[in-house]
C-alpha cells in the first residue's frame, strides 16, 4: 500500500498522524485535569456554597448572586473533563481538539474558583473588572509588538517604552494636567520607536540587542532621575489620575457595564486602537504594504514600496501606542512614577503577541487571560486558599509559558521577522 | 551591490590581514564607546541641575573608586567576578544563537542552591564541602535554564520570552524558599536564609592586607572559566557545533548536528555559568541569601557578553570595566552625591555606541582606516 501512495497523500497522512497524537495528548491531558478537580477539589473541599456575587447592593438593575454547590460543582466538572478526555481517543476526537481543550481549561479554571471560595464569597464582577485594568498594558504592549514585527523589526524594546511612557506621563503630568502628560508620553514612546527604527534599519543593530539596550536605558535614565530629582522635588512627580467614565446607559447594564462600561480612557483606547489596528492592518492598502514588508521586502521593494520608510513609521507608531500604555500605569492607576515600575509587563505583552499570532484582537484577547490570571491571583490571596501566595503570583508567568509552548506550533511570525534589510 | 563587495573585501582583508580590522573592532570601537558615554553621562548630569565642579568631582570618584587603592582595586574584582561568569555563559549561548535572558533568575536559582548546601551539612572539610556547594549552585542554574532550552528544542518556544518567564518566577520561588522553615534562619521573620557555613565560603585573598578587603577565591574560578569557555569554544567539536549551529543553523543541521540537543546543552552550560557566579555571590561575598541578592548582575552580564563580543577574553575585559564602573560608581555617590543609577545610563550607552559601529565611525571618522583604502590592500 505504502508503494501506491503518492505524496500528496503521505504528506496528508503525515498530518493525519500528528493530528491524532495532539488528539491524544489532549485527551490526556483532559483526564489528567479531571482526575485533579475529582480529587483535590472535589474531595478536598469543605462543603458549602460557592457565592459569587454579580452586583453591588445599589446597581440599578441588581443581578441576584451566583450560588454553585462547591461539591456537586466539582464532581459535575471532573465527570465532564472525563467525558471531553474519552471522547479524544474516538473516532472523530481530532474534529474537537482544540475546542475541547479550551472549554475544559475553562471549566478547570472554574472549578478551582469555586473550590477557593467554597463557604465564602466574592465578588465575580470586580474580579472582571480588575482583569480588564490589568489587561490594558499588556494588550497595548501586544498591539505595539504586532506593529512592528508586522514590519519584520523585533520590538523587546516594549519594556522600555512603557517605563518612558508612564515617567513621562508621571512628569508632564504634574506639570500639565493629566492630558499633557498623556500626549507627552505618547510623543515620548513615539520617540523611542523611531530611535529603535534607526538603530535597526539605518545602522543596522542586531534587532533584539538594540531593544535590550533601549531597555537598560530608559531604565538607567528613569531611575536616575526618579532617586536623584524626585527625592527633593516631590511635586514633580504628582499627577492627576484620570477617573473611570460612565458610558450612559450601557454603564448600568449588570456585570457587563461594571467591566466594559465604567472604565476609564485607558481602557477605552485600548479597545479602540486594537480595533484600528486591525483596520489598518487587514483592510487597508498601507497596511497590505506594511505587511508585504514584513513577509518579503525585497519583492516589496521591487513593487516600489519604500521599506525602510515602512519600517521607521510604523515602529514609530508602535512607540507612541506602547507610550500611550506606559501612561496607564501613572496615569491611570497611581499617578506617582516608581522605580521599574513596568515589572516586565512589556515582555509579557511580547508573549500576548506571540500568543495571539500577530494579531491585535489575538493579542487583546491574550492579553485578557493574562489579565484574568493576574487578577485571579490577587483575589485568590484574599480568600486564603492553602497554596502559597508566591506560587499564586506565578500564575500569569506560568500561563505565558504553557501558551508561547503550547501554542507556538500553529503561530507563524512574518516570514522576514527579525532580518535587517539591505537595500542593493 | 557596493555594499557587498565592501563586506567581501573587508572579510578577505580580515582573512589578509587581521591585526588592523580586529584593533578597530575590538580596541578602537570601545574606547570612542567609552568616551561618547562618560560625556553623555555628563550632559545628563547638567540636565538634572549638578554644577561642573560636582561632575568633575564625581569623575575623579569614579576612577580613584575604582582602581585608586587597593580597596578599590580590590571592590572592582569582586564587583567584576559574577559578572564575568555569567556573561560567559551568555557568549557562549551568543555563539549559539540563543539570547539567554535569564541569567538574572538562573544566577537566584544557583546561589539559593549554593546557600543551601553551603549552611547544610555541618563538619564537612573545606576541600569537600567547599566545591559540592559551588556545583551544587551550577546544576541547579543549569536545570533551571534547561527547563528553557527543553522548551525551545521540544515546542520551539522562544528563549527570550521564556527566560523571562522563569527570571519573573525566581524572583517568587526564592521568596518562598527563604520562608521554609529549613531555609529561614532562626528567629526571623522577614525572608533571610541561614548564614553558609566557614566551611562551604570562598576564603578571602586579601585578609593578610586588611581584613576588610573583599577579594575572594572566587576571583580563581572565574579565570579557570575563561579559560575553560575558550577552550571549549575554540579548541573542541563542541563547541565547533555551538558556532556552526549558531552561525547558520541550516548548514548545521545539514551537516548532522543534532540542534535540538545543542539547543538544550548550551542552555544548561550557560544556566551553570550563571548559577556558578550566583553561588560565586552568597559564598564569597554576602554569606546568606536575600531576596533579590542577585542585584540585578543577570542583566549586567548580558551588557558585558555583548561589549566583549562573545569572546572569553573580551568578555573578561567588558566585565573588569563593568565591574570598575560599579565600584567607583558606589565612590561616586558617596563623594559627589550623584545616584549610582547615573552608570546605569553610562553603561547603556557603551553598549548602544559598541552594537552600532556604524554610529561610531560616523562620529569618529578619524580614528578608522577608510573602507576604500581597506579594499584596495
Amino acid at each position: 500500500m505504502a508503494k501506491t501512495m503518492n505524496p500528496i497523500d503521505a504528506q496528508a497522512r503525515k498530518l493525519d498522524t500528528a493530528k491524532v497524537r495532539q488528539a491524544r495528548n489532549t485527551g490526556v491531558i483532559l483526564i489528567c485535569l479531571s482526575v485533579l478537580v475529582a480529587y483535590v477539589f472535589a474531595f478536598g473541599t469543605s462543603g458549602g456554597d460557592a457565592v459569587f456575587r454579580l452586583s453591588r447592593p445599589n446597581d440599578p438593575w441588581a443581578a441576584p448572586n451566583l450560588v454553585v454547590p462547591a461539591m456537586a460543582f466539582s464532581y459535575i466538572a471532573a465527570a465532564v473533563l472525563a467525558f471531553l478526555g474519552a471522547r479524544q481517543f474516538m473516532r472523530g476526537g481530532v474534529k474537537w481538539t482544540g475546542l475541547s481543550m479550551g472549554f475544559g481549561l475553562l471549566l478547570a479554571v472554574a472549578a478551582f474558583l469555586v473550590w477557593a471560595t467554597a463557604g465564602k464569597s466574592f465578588s465575580l464582577t470586580g474580579m472582571l473588572q480588575a482583569t480588564v485594568v490589568r489587561a490594558v498594558p499588556i494588550a497595548l504592549g501586544g498591539l505595539a509588538g504586532v506593529l512592528s514585527e508586522r514590519v519584520a523589526v523585533v520590538n523587546i524594546a516594549i519594556e522600555g517604552m512603557l517605563l518612558a511612557g508612564a515617567f513621562t506621563g508621571a512628569l508632564v503630568g504634574s506639570l500639565l494636567g493629566g492630558f499633557g502628560g498623556l500626549a507627552a508620553a505618547v510623543a515620548v514612546g513615539g520617540l523611542f520607536g523611531f530611535i529603535l527604527a534607526a538603530l535597526v534599519v539605518t545602522y543596522r543593530v542586531d534587532q533584539i540587542i538594540a531593544g535590550v539596550v533601549i531597555n537598560l536605558f530608559v531604565l538607567g535614565v528613569t531611575s536616575y532621575v526618579s532617586s536623584q530629582v524626585y527625592q527633593e522635588f516631590r511635586f514633580l512627580n504628582n499627577a492627576p489620575v484620570f477617573r473611570p467614565v460612565r458610558i450612559p446607559f450601557l454603564s448600568d447594564l449588570p456585570v457587563i457595564g461594571p467591566v466594559f462600561f465604567q472604565q476609564n480612557i485607558f481602557v477605552y483606547g485600548a479597545f479602540i486602537m486594537v480595533c484600528v489596528a486591525t483596520y489598518y492592518l487587514f483592510y487597508t492598502r498601507s497596511g497590505l504594504r506594511a505587511r508585504a514588508v514584513g513577509e518579503h521586502p525585497q519583492a516589496a521593494d521591487t513593487l516600489g514600496i519604500n521599506v525602510y520608510r515602512t519600517r521607521y513609521i510604523n515602529v514609530t507608531v508602535a512607540g507612541m501606542v506602547a507610550g500611550f500604555g506606559g501612561a496607564w500605569f501613572t496615569l491611570g492607576s497611581v499617578g506617582r512614577f516608581d522605580e521599574g515600575m513596568t515589572n516586565g509587563l512589556g515582555y509579557i505583552g511580547l508573549a500576548a503577541m506571540i500568543v495571539g499570532r500577530w494579531h491585535p484582537f489575538g493579542a487583546l484577547m491574550a492579553a485578557l487571560v493574562f489579565g484574568f490570571a493576574d487578577s485571579m491571583q490577587q483575589k485568590l490571596a484574599l480568600l486564603q486558599t492553602p497554596i502559597p501566595s508566591e506560587f499564586l503570583a506565578m500564575a500569569p508567568y506560568i500561563a505565558t509559558i504553557i501558551l508561547v509552548a503550547g501554542l507556538v506550533g500553529r503561530a507563524r511570525p512574518p516570514a522576514a521577522d527579525g532580518q535587517a534589510y539591505i537595500k542593493e | 551591490m557596493n555594499e557587498q563587495t565592501e563586506s567581501l573585501s573587508e572579510k578577505l582583508l580580515q582573512r589578509a590581514a587581521p591585526g588592523r580590522v580586529d584593533f578597530e573592532d575590538m580596541v578602537v570601537v570601545p574606547v570612542f564607546a567609552v568616551i561618547v558615554a562618560l560625556i553623555l553621562g555628563a550632559v545628563a548630569m547638567l540636565a538634572t541641575n549638578v554644577d561642573l565642579a560636582t561632575i568633575g568631582r564625581s569623575y575623579v570618584a569614579l576612577v580613584v573608586g575604582s582602581v585608586g587603592s587597593v580597596n578599590a582595586i580590590s571592590e572592582t574584582l569582586t564587583a567584576a567576578t559574577p559578572l564575568v561568569l555569567a556573561s560567559l555563559g551568555m557568549a557562549v549561548g551568543f555563539r549559539a544563537g540563543l539570547f539567554n535572558i535569564g541569567a538574572e533568575g538562573q544566577l537566584l536559582i544557583g546561589g539559593m542552591a549554593a546557600v543551601i548546601v553551603g549552611f547544610s551539612f555541618a563538619g564537612m572539610p573545606t576541600y569537600v564541602h567547599l566545591p559540592l556547594a559551588l556545583i551544587a549552585g551550577a546544576v541547579a542554574g543549569g536545570l533551571y535554564a534547561g527547563i528553557a532550552g527543553w522548551l525551545r528544542a521540544a515546542t520551539g518556544a522562544h528563549e527570550v520570552i521564556s527566560t523571562i518567564m522563569l527570571n519573573l518566577m525566581s524572583y517568587r520561588l526564592v521568596d518562598y524558599i527563604l520562608r521554609l522553615p529549613v531555609v529561614q534562619r532562626e528567629g526571623r521573620a522577614d525572608p533571610i536564609s541561614r548564614s553558609v557555613l566557614d566551611s562551604a565560603e570562598l576564603p578571602r585573598l586579601l585578609e593578610w592586607i586588611d581584613p576588610n578587603l573583599r577579594l575572594h577565591s572566587g576571583l580563581f574560578v572565574m579565570l579557570v572559566a575563561v579559560f575553560l569557555v575558550y577552550w571549549l569554544l575554540f579548541k573542541t567539536t563542541f563547541g565547533f557545533e555551538f558556532r556552526a549551529s549558531g552561525a547558520n543553523p541550516e548548514a548545521a543541521r545539514y551537516a548532522g548536528m543534532r540542534s535540538g540537543l545543542i539547543i538544550v546543552i548550551v542552555m544548561v552550560f550557560a544556566g551553570a555559568m550563571a548559577g556558578l557566579a550566583g553561588a560565586n555571590q552568597t559564598l564569597g561575598v554576602l554569606g546568606r541569601a536575600t531576596p533579590g541578592f542577585s542585584a540585578g548582575i543577570g542583566f549586567d552580564a548580558i551588557a558585558v557578553a555583548l561589549l566583549g563580543r562573545s569572546h572569553p577574553v573580551g568578555v573578561l575585559m567588558a566585565g573588569l570595566l563593568f565591574g570598575a564602573l560599579e565600584a567607583g560608581g558606589r565612590q561616586m555617590q558617596v563623594d559627589a552625591g550623584v545616584s549610582i543609577d547615573l552608570i546605569a545610563i553610562i553603561q547603556a550607552l557603551i553598549i548602544v555606541f559598541i552594537a552600532a559601529p556604524l554610529l561610531v565611525r560616523k562620529i569618529f571618522p578619524w580614528g578608522f582606516q577608510k573602507e576604500t583604502r581597506a579594499g584596495k590592500e
